[in-house]
């Protein structure tokens, strides 16, 4: 008798277990085994780091589109360049979309500018770490948040590999994330380019599907022997990004981390995602059966322990 | 409270147990331990823990509601850079291991059968719960918009997302760790069809704990697989990293439960009854036994991630000595403690171990999530606010672990007559 109720426990328990397990493995799955490679027409933008003067039209064009605060100093105040905080060149904040940096390469005729904004990944790692699902990644290309539902988690600042996602700290009730969104709500769902694009009296930069730009970067590339490196940052780099930039001297050199790998981050992630399933469905079965196991033994000697079922 | 006992002064429940009578509890008697109002105020002055607490709450919850009312970047260093500072480094990734005993003590018991550990299996149920309430706590005092906590649940679901899974195991296996000290409660309060309630699904409870916790403890491992390149190779590795945070928890969770049970046998001897003082050393080496397994595999998968990623290069760097450093303190030490303890049957050696252990889990998780992460850029300090914030809440959390202990039967029996 005793033998058969603690057989009916057992059972109820193994079966409670396994109803409440599947019922939170719903949703936790998928996302591991298919490779995405971006939208087919998404846009992009192709920066020319060699045509770039340092004017930084493009981070007021910026400031004005997006309705951003005055900056701490004027656009056309060229000692920001020199600013460092943490051994670090100016970066992207709440207040600043995009930021032009002054590189000074040893073996090259004057100084280098880079421009620095989200680069919006085919597979990006804000989107994928964020657990309220506030990232989207649009047909056209653009990585665009939501704030209504962030809960502050920033979780997306410690997957972007491009330090990006900028968070309100100062703001007490309602703190979000900044960042690029490629002017999408504004000029990118009506097929415009950036207002940066737009404004860049150099046109170091060129606005166009993302497609038609990387070949357009190789040919830039073959067009011009020995002028460019021979590579094109964002072709491939975690995934593929929107916005890919071409340089005449290492990218190393001008900010960029060249050891990110071409991996998207969800990849790195996958690896656990894929435990997930096997614990859910195979931990209720095998420690229901030590359980069985253990008390079996018991079961066989006709004493019984006083502390049981206390 | 030692001093009315040793006056002789009637415990409320003692009595009752020894005489194995039915009678109810006053409130009285459930709150005040069944002194006077005045004996109560008595005691409470007289324990100069008290005075500590105090002082820590007068100079901390200032700063504590400052944070909501100032926001994050008054109270925190955190940055663009560092988007993650002590609130979670501690209170999360430090807490969370230290509160596996839990699910540790409950499978020993419920699911191997392992009646010998009963007596410090509630401790362990209690550790385990208030390590998690208070995780959550922290949590809510690091996140920009805390009243937005149950988003991941019903408002905007991203279920791709290694926080979501930690999210939502985390608040199932609260509810779950309610329902295993359920029983201690309906002892307390006198209500014994709870407690029946409650022990006919225990094993069912039990084992939904072991997948939420082997899962969510390796799933805060896997937050940082989102940041190749930036925590430091010798502390990242994809394949790697949810075993690392799991399996440490393991040894985290038992050595902790070493020194609770220890703090409660120096300080709560009053509270204990005999079948936990007399059982507790023989309880220390058993979980001794287990942290040592466990430390053994972790020390093992460490070295095979290393040659895994062929990462021997970083360990003759700065990094690769201080990595090595926690090594030594966090595993070595305490490997060599607990099987000298084992051997020669030191229950004390065991104790200072599972201290050492504690204390390289934490120094382990504050690396991974602080002082390795951005390697390649600076180290940030935390503020002195966070820091003073950290220890509020910590001592918010001692406190109310004191409190459940000095009433529910989790170091004592209350015997019920059946």
């Amino acid at each position: 008798m005793k033998n058969l109720l603690d057989r009916r426990k057992f059972l109820k328990g193994g079966l409670a277990s396994g109803v409440l397990a599947s019922v939170l493995g719903t949703g936790k799955k998928a996302s591991a085994e298919h490779s995405f490679e971006g939208y087919p027409d998404s846009m992009g933008v192709l920066v020319d780091l060699s045509k770039c003067i340092g004017c930084r039209t493009c981070e007021a064009a910026c400031n004005k589109e997006q309705e951003l605060p005055a900056p701490d100093k004027p656009f056309d105040d060229m000692s920001v360049f020199d600013e460092i905080r943490h051994g670090q060149k100016r970066r992207t904040s709440e207040k600043a979309y995009t930021v032009v940096n002054r590189y000074d390469v040893p073996g090259h005729d004057g100084p280098v500018f880079r421009k620095f904004q989200c680069n919006h990944c085919n597979e990006p790692g804000c989107l994928s770490s964020c657990f309220v699902n506030a990232y989207t990644k649009t047909p056209e290309g653009a990585v665009i948040y939501n704030e209504k539902v962030c809960v502050g988690c920033r979780t997306c600042m410690i997957a972007c590999p491009f330090y990006v996602p900028a968070y309100q700290y100062s703001s007490p009730i309602n703190p979000v994330i900044k960042k690029c969104k490629m002017c999408y709500d504004t000029r990118l769902k009506f097929g415009r380019p950036p207002a940066c694009v737009e404004a860049c009296p150099q046109e170091v930069m060129t606005f166009g599907k993302r497609r038609d730009l990387i070949k357009l970067g190789h040919e830039r590339i073959q067009g011009n022997p020995g002028k460019y490196i021979d590579h094109i940052y964002g072709e491939k780099e975690v995934g593929g990004t929107a916005w890919m930039y071409l340089s005449s001297v290492p990218f190393s050199e001008v900010g960029f981390n060249t050891e990110l790998g071409d991996q998207p981050i969800i990849n790195y992630v996958k690896e656990f995602l894929t435990v997930v399933p096997m614990v859910l469905t195979i931990w209720p079965a095998l420690f229901t059966g030590f359980h069985l196991l253990a008390r079996r033994k018991e079961n066989q000697k006709t004493t019984t322990p006083s502390d049981r079922n206390a | 409270m030692k001093r009315y006992v040793a006056q002789g002064y009637d415990l409320p429940f003692l009595k009752n147990a020894a005489t194995g009578g039915d009678k109810k509890w006053s409130i009285k008697e459930k709150l005040l331990l069944g002194l006077t109002p005045g004996q109560y105020l008595a005691q409470f002055v007289r324990n100069p823990f008290n005075w500590l607490f105090l002082l820590i709450f007068m100079a901390g919850l200032p700063i504590l509601i400052g944070r909501f009312y100032y926001g994050l970047g008054w109270a925190t260093h955190g940055s663009y850079d560092y988007p993650w500072g002590l609130f979670l480094g501690w209170g999360l990734f430090v807490m969370v291991p230290l509160s596996a005993s839990g699910f540790m003590l409950g499978t020993t018991v419920e699911v191997f059968g392992r009646d010998d550990f009963k007596p410090i299996e509630r401790l362990a149920l209690l550790n385990g719960l208030l390590g998690y309430l208070f995780a959550v706590i922290f949590l809510q005092v690091d996140l920009g918009q805390p009243w937005r906590l149950i988003y991941p649940m019903f408002v905007s679901l991203g279920p791709a997302a290694v926080l979501f899974l930690v999210a939502w195991h985390v608040a199932t296996y609260l509810s779950v760790q309610v329902a295993e000290l359920l029983p201690a409660l309906a002892e307390w309060g006198n209500w014994p069809g709870l407690k029946k309630f409650i022990r006919s699904m225990i094993l069912g409870l039990t084992i939904s704990g072991i997948i939420l916790s082997t899962l969510h403890q390796g799933a805060l491992g896997a937050l940082f697989t989102y940041a190749p390149g930036k925590v430091h190779p010798l502390w990242y590795s994809a394949p790697f990293q949810w075993f690392y945070f799991f399996c440490s928890s393991i040894f985290a969770g038992l050595s902790m439960l070493i020194v609770v049970s220890t703090l409660c046998k120096r300080f709560l001897s009053w509270r204990c009854d005999r079948r936990f003082l007399d059982n507790l050393d023989q309880q220390t080496m058993g979980l001794a036994k287990g942290a040592v397994l466990a430390l053994v595999t972790y020390l093992a998968i460490k070295i095979i991630a290393i040659a895994h990623a062929e990462n021997w290069g970083y360990l003759v760097t700065g990094w690769g000595a201080y990595y090595l450093l926690e090594i030594s303190v966090g595993v070595l030490v305490p490997i060599v403690l607990y099987t000298k303890a084992l051997r020669n049957n030191l229950p004390g050696l065991a104790r200072f171990a599972a201290l050492i252990t504690v204390f390289g889990i934490a120094l382990n998780r504050i690396n991974t999530a602080l002082v390795a992460f951005n390697w390649n850029l600076y180290q940030e300090i935390p503020h002195w606010r966070e820091v003073i914030i950290s220890i509020t809440v910590y001592t918010l959390y001692i406190v109310t672990y004191r409190f459940i202990l000095y009433r529910l039967p989790i170091l004592y029996q209350i015997k019920v007559k059946s």
